[in-house]
């Protein structure tokens, strides 16, 4: 018996002795928004696919989860599809962490519609009203009598917050259903006839069986769509956003040597293969400040 | 005075060897089961300290009496504990009303109806079930559980409690129905031949006989799987639309305790007020649970008394 428990314990000791070794093995950890993750996922298979050797794991949870976890130094890389709060910088430097912005694509955020709702077309206005609760039937914006059920992102999103801060300017209507990511939000878009969502433009492209509404910057404002690369770069459709990465310090080593490969002609062809747009020029200072 | 021979010596000794083993033994014992006491003081105590911070910024009365939890609001952060508390127990108490009848009475089926073939492929399909990881229910809360009980009901969404109640029923009954068929197994055989002997047919025998005898196993098998009910997260944080708002039926949207603390816990900052604020939250859940533990003990103990 004695024996047993010995050998049991060596074997133990041992395993987790060989689990430590693994663990030590330099990879690079990319954690954060929902709305990079497939395209995040993407461009690491084909970095490890080219660079035999080098590992990337990406996970997501959300902006706000990426930036808590480069302030807590338990990631590598933070994806976020909002910029970071005066409050968590302050943070970040109270961890003696200095968050370095990088930005890696351009998001048309998509208003996403049932595929039987006639309202094809709405303004900015239009929009921040349904969410503030204040436009609460469809018939208010041109469509028919029926009451809007409104579907957004959870707390830990920072589409959540860029809506919130950028368009509303206000709270979200109570009666929002917070759902756990864009997927989640087509699905039950594609299954409530009266429901209005807000996605990423890479879930919009992807999904089919959903209508995705042109949007005007101002009532009497020409409508854009927002699956048009022209009017997306050119800034005519009026919700577009960064979406960028937070890294601890300059760029250097592995990191720097895959977020090279992001912002690279081939990594930005994977950007917009998976929907998203890439860089603009007036982003590319930003990265420069970066080290890259 | 007589010498002690050497044989009475080897057994004095033998005996003082096993006094030793069995007071090791003892103190092994008693020392695993006051550490279960100490984890749960532990877990308690914590939860308390962590807690209690949230009160310098946040006024009780605004916690435990107002509705809206939004700590990122625009204007300014509302913590509200209400709507979360009765999203909770609506939650629960439905799950509760369709597991526990459907529970107990597939326990009851098993043990008195079925076959044992039968019984043999449907035990271990009812344990298949406990082992359906959570974000799946929740995936078919979202595409199949919610678009029927909309187009039941004929409303727009049914990403609501109903929804909820009902993955939640699902996911509690595998503990239910296996708990509650091990008590009536338990129930002696000599009780329902009894039963049978005084001329009880077969449901006589069940309702009044074997019930009753199990009750206080039936009672422990709700009350855990209740227990998993009102603890489970995942499924509830994507099945039940999760809004803000104080929800007035089963066909409204409701958050949950569990799901908004899995929710802000991740990307909150340590040692903020929301932080304080979602730990105090956590402790009013743990307090739930403890009182459901207590008033079901409180119930079993007086049932026992009463059968005595």
């Amino acid at each position: 018996m004695k024996k047993l428990i010995v050998a049991g314990l060596g074997i133990a000791m041992i395993a987790s002795m060989a689990f430590d070794a693994a663990a030590k093995q330099k990879y690079v950890q990319v954690k954060g928004s929902d709305t990079l993750i497939n395209m995040m996922q993407k461009l690491a298979e084909v970095y490890m696919a080219e660079n035999p050797g080098k590992a990337v794991s990406v996970t997501g949870g959300g902006s706000g989860t990426g930036i808590a976890s480069i302030i807590n130094g338990t990631a590598d890389i933070a994806n976020a599809s909002r910029l970071m709060k005066d409050k968590e910088i302050q943070q970040a430097v109270q961890n003696n962490v200095n968050p370095v912005r990088v930005v890696v694509a351009l998001d048309s955020l998509c208003i996403v519609v049932n595929p039987n709702n006639p309202v094809q077309q709405l303004t900015v206005e239009d929009i921040a009203k349904i969410y503030r609760g204040e436009v609460a039937n469809w018939k208010e914006v041109g469509g028919e009598d029926l009451k809007i059920s409104l579907y957004g992102r959870q707390p830990n999103s920072g589409t959540y917050d860029f809506m919130k801060d950028d368009i509303l300017k206000s709270d979200y209507s109570p009666k929002m259903r917070q759902m756990n990511g864009n997927a989640q939000i087509i699905e039950a878009i594609k299954a409530d006839r009266s429901a209005v969502g807000y996605v990423g433009v890479g879930y919009a492209k992807e999904a089919g069986g959903i209508g995705v509404a042109k949007v005007a910057a101002k009532v009497g404002g020409t409508y854009y769509d927002p699956f048009n690369t022209e009017d997306v770069k050119n800034g005519n459709y009026p919700i577009t956003r960064p979406l960028q990465q937070y890294i601890n310090g300059q760029a250097a080593g592995d990191v720097k040597e895959f977020i090279q490969f992001e912002l690279s002609p081939k990594g930005q062809e994977i950007v917009e293969k998976e929907g998203f747009f890439a860089i603009p020029e007036e982003y590319k200072d930003v990265n420069k400040k970066a080290g890259l | 005075m007589p010498v002690p021979c050497a044989y009475h010596v080897h057994m004095r000794k033998n005996a003082r060897h096993n006094r030793l083993k069995e007071e090791a033994i003892r103190l092994l014992l008693f020392s695993s089961s006051i550490t279960v006491v100490i984890l749960l003081a532990g877990i308690f105590l914590l939860l308390l300290m962590k807690a209690l911070p949230a009160f310098r910024e946040i006024s009780a009365g605004e916690f435990f009496l107002t509705g809206v939890w939004d700590p990122t609001g625009y204007e300014r952060s509302h913590y509200g504990i209400l709507a979360m508390i009765k999203s909770t127990v609506m939650v629960t108490a439905g799950a509760m009303a369709i597991a526990v009848p459907l529970g107990v009475g597939t326990a009851a089926f098993l043990n008195e109806i079925a076959g044992p073939r039968l019984r043999e492929v449907l035990k271990p399909v009812i344990e298949i079930l406990a082992g359906v990881p959570s974000v799946v229910v929740g995936f078919l809360g979202i595409v199949l559980f919610g678009p029927m009980i909309a187009k039941l009901f004929g409303i727009h969404s049914g990403l609501n409690a109903m929804n909820g109640s009902l993955l939640l029923a699902i996911m509690s009954l595998p503990t239910i129905i296996s708990i509650s068929e091990d008590a009536l197994n338990a129930v002696p055989v000599s009780f329902s031949e009894a039963s049978f002997a005084l001329g009880a047919n077969r449901w006589q025998t069940l309702v009044r006989v074997k019930m009753p005898a199990a009750v206080s196993g039936v009672i422990a098998a709700c009350m855990l799987g209740m227990g998993r009910a009102i603890g489970e997260t995942m499924t509830v944080l994507m099945a039940t639309g999760c809004a803000i708002a104080m929800p007035v039926s089963f066909l409204d949207p409701v958050r949950t305790i569990t799901s908004a603390i899995a929710i802000e816990l991740g990307e909150v900052a340590f040692n903020s007020t929301h932080y304080y604020a979602l730990f105090a939250v956590g402790l009013v859940l743990f307090c739930m649970t403890f009182a459901v533990n207590m008033v079901s003990d409180v119930i079993l103990h007086k049932y026992q008394s009463l059968q005595r």
